[in-house]
């Protein structure tokens, strides 16, 4: 598979991303991801959010054209910058690579390490159903030499068994 | 139990027990968390919030440590009542303010507050005198445990525990250690000290709340980062970082009594002093005064006063527990002359 940006070197990273509702996926190279990466970054206005959450509010020029918006509560990202608080726990689905971004700045890790609740909510079971299903994509990974998604699979797989025990 | 009860008892936090009782006043766990089909508080409609305040109402009934427990509707309460458990520290400024679908819970000897449709469903507060944090996570955790086998918790194998604010997610744990440390601000050391602490990733804040100065010489320490670390590996940095500080704040304190003992046994009964005779005193003129008198407590210098007396005091001298205590609404002026007389009686001998 052809990087969707450059359209020349070999799609290794697989993005999902949530515009207008739509939910649309993007297969990119390493490098062109890093740069959606950086622009990213850039949108979420980070500096701001590292000096103490304070100040959501300047906009950029990128964000203008693009509304992410959750669908179960309505809050818009814009929203989000803006006031700092998410408005349900379907936002981190919605706002999944931008959170996923953020975190990693705040806390320097975007994977929970820690206590699980007595009852796991099933949407999540359903995650830990599709073990074997992981297992089968990992080895499908590395017999067609995909390492970095192989990289990918394999840490899902440890996320779940941390969570196991 | 019903909340003027409050008032005649003493907090357990406050007994001025427990491991480094002469430096650490208290250790807190707070755990935030939230119901999976529910909007966060800020997105909730006032039907949502009905609902989980029934909800955790009733499971709590269910579990025996909230037995003895009082449930508490924020806006049936009065101004003087709200300010008053802020002032206890059983909740939050934020939770006062927009009293609307808010409720709180607190259980026998103030261990355990609950405060429900906060920023999050739950803010679940447990509090121990003295220097106590694995105690104090142990008792947390298992009523987090008994409400979560009843409850739906937001939770995501990936993202662990989901919070309205992303600085919250994961473990949505924060370990505090309320510390007090008069030689380290006496020998001009406090500065560093902080600075290190906030290069460390920790934040400290003051006594009387979120956003407050440091007065009376308290500082309160805490984690910022609750992802990527489990609650254990947090709570053992925590523990090695006050440590630490209890070390400076130890030698500070004997460098001051080596060097200037004199010096430091005037300001200490000038100030024991003052508080037994003052007809009109304000609360930061008392705050100075009593963590002189602590101080001189803990270092064995003031022997007929207790540590718990004092405790008491930092907490029975604010506003609304002098009006609570009087049993009517008092003035600044008239407030002055009842803190007086109130730290007269308690301590005057
Ligand atoms: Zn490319
Ligand atoms: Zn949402």
């Amino acid at each position: 598979m052809q990087c969707d940006i450059c359209g020349k070197k070999k799609a290794t990273v697989h993005l999902t991303e949530i515009v207008d509702d739509q939910m649309s996926e993007m297969h990119l190279c390493e490098e062109c991801a890093r740069q959606k990466s950086v622009q990213m970054e850039q949108q979420f206005g980070l500096a701001d959010l590292l000096a103490g959450l304070a100040d959501f509010g300047k906009p950029t020029k990128e964000e203008a054209h693009e509304v992410i918006k959750c669908p179960n509560c309505g809050m818009t990202y814009d929203e989000f910058r803006k006031f700092g608080r998410l408005g349900c726990s379907q936002c981190y689905e919605s706002f999944k690579m931008h959170l996923s971004t953020l975190l990693k700045k705040v806390h320097g890790s975007n994977h929970h390490v820690g206590k699980a609740p007595a009852k796991i909510p099933q949407a999540e079971k359903d995650k830990i159903e599709s073990f074997q299903e992981l297992k089968t994509q990992l080895q499908q990974a590395i017999q067609r030499e995909d390492f970095e998604r192989a990289a990918e699979i394999r840490d899902k797989i440890r996320d779940i068994e941390n969570k196991k025990e | 139990m019903k909340l003027d009860d409050f008032i005649s008892n003493t907090g357990q936090w406050l007994k001025g027990r427990g491991a480094f009782s002469n430096i650490v006043m208290s250790s807190r766990i707070r755990l935030a968390r939230n119901l999976v089909d529910k909007p966060f508080p800020n997105k909730a409609r006032k039907k949502d919030l009905s609902d989980i305040l029934e909800i955790v109402h009733q499971t709590a009934d269910g579990i025996e440590f909230f037995k003895k427990s009082i449930f508490l509707k924020i806006n049936e309460l009065d101004n003087v009542d709200k300010q008053f458990l802020i002032e206890r520290h059983l909740m939050s400024h934020e939770h006062a303010s927009n009293p609307e679908g808010k409720a709180l819970i607190v259980s026998e000897e103030e261990v355990l507050s609950v405060m429900i449709n906060e920023e999050d469903h739950l803010r679940i507060q447990v509090m121990q005198s003295g220097f106590n944090l694995d105690e104090t996570w142990k008792i947390a955790d298992t009523i987090d445990d008994a409400l979560s086998q009843k409850l739906d918790y937001a939770y995501s194998l990936h993202w662990g525990y989901l919070t309205a604010c992303p600085t919250n997610t994961g473990t949505a744990m924060r370990g505090s250690v309320m510390l007090h440390l008069p030689a380290l601000v006496m020998t001009k050391q406090i500065n560093k000290v902080l600075a290190a602490i906030s290069k460390l990733n920790f934040a400290s804040r003051g006594f009387y709340g979120e956003g407050t100065q440091a007065s009376g010489n308290f500082y309160q320490i805490s984690n910022q980062v609750s992802m990527g670390h489990t609650e254990l590996d947090v709570l053992q940095n925590i523990n090695g970082l006050i440590r630490q500080v209890i070390d400076q704040e130890e030698q500070a304190r004997q460098a001051l009594l080596v060097q200037n003992r004199p010096m430091l046994e005037d300001k200490i009964f000038r100030s024991y002093g003052i508080l037994k005779n003052a007809h009109i005193i304000s609360s930061q003129e008392t705050v100075e005064l009593l963590s002189m008198v602590r101080l001189g407590v803990d270092l064995g210098i003031v022997k007929d006063v207790d540590r718990m007396a004092i405790n008491e005091l930092f907490i029975m001298i604010q506003p609304a527990h002098l009006q609570k205590i009087e049993g009517k609404k008092l003035s600044t002026s008239e407030r002055d002359t009842k803190r007086a007389s109130l730290i007269r009686e308690k301590i005057g001998g």
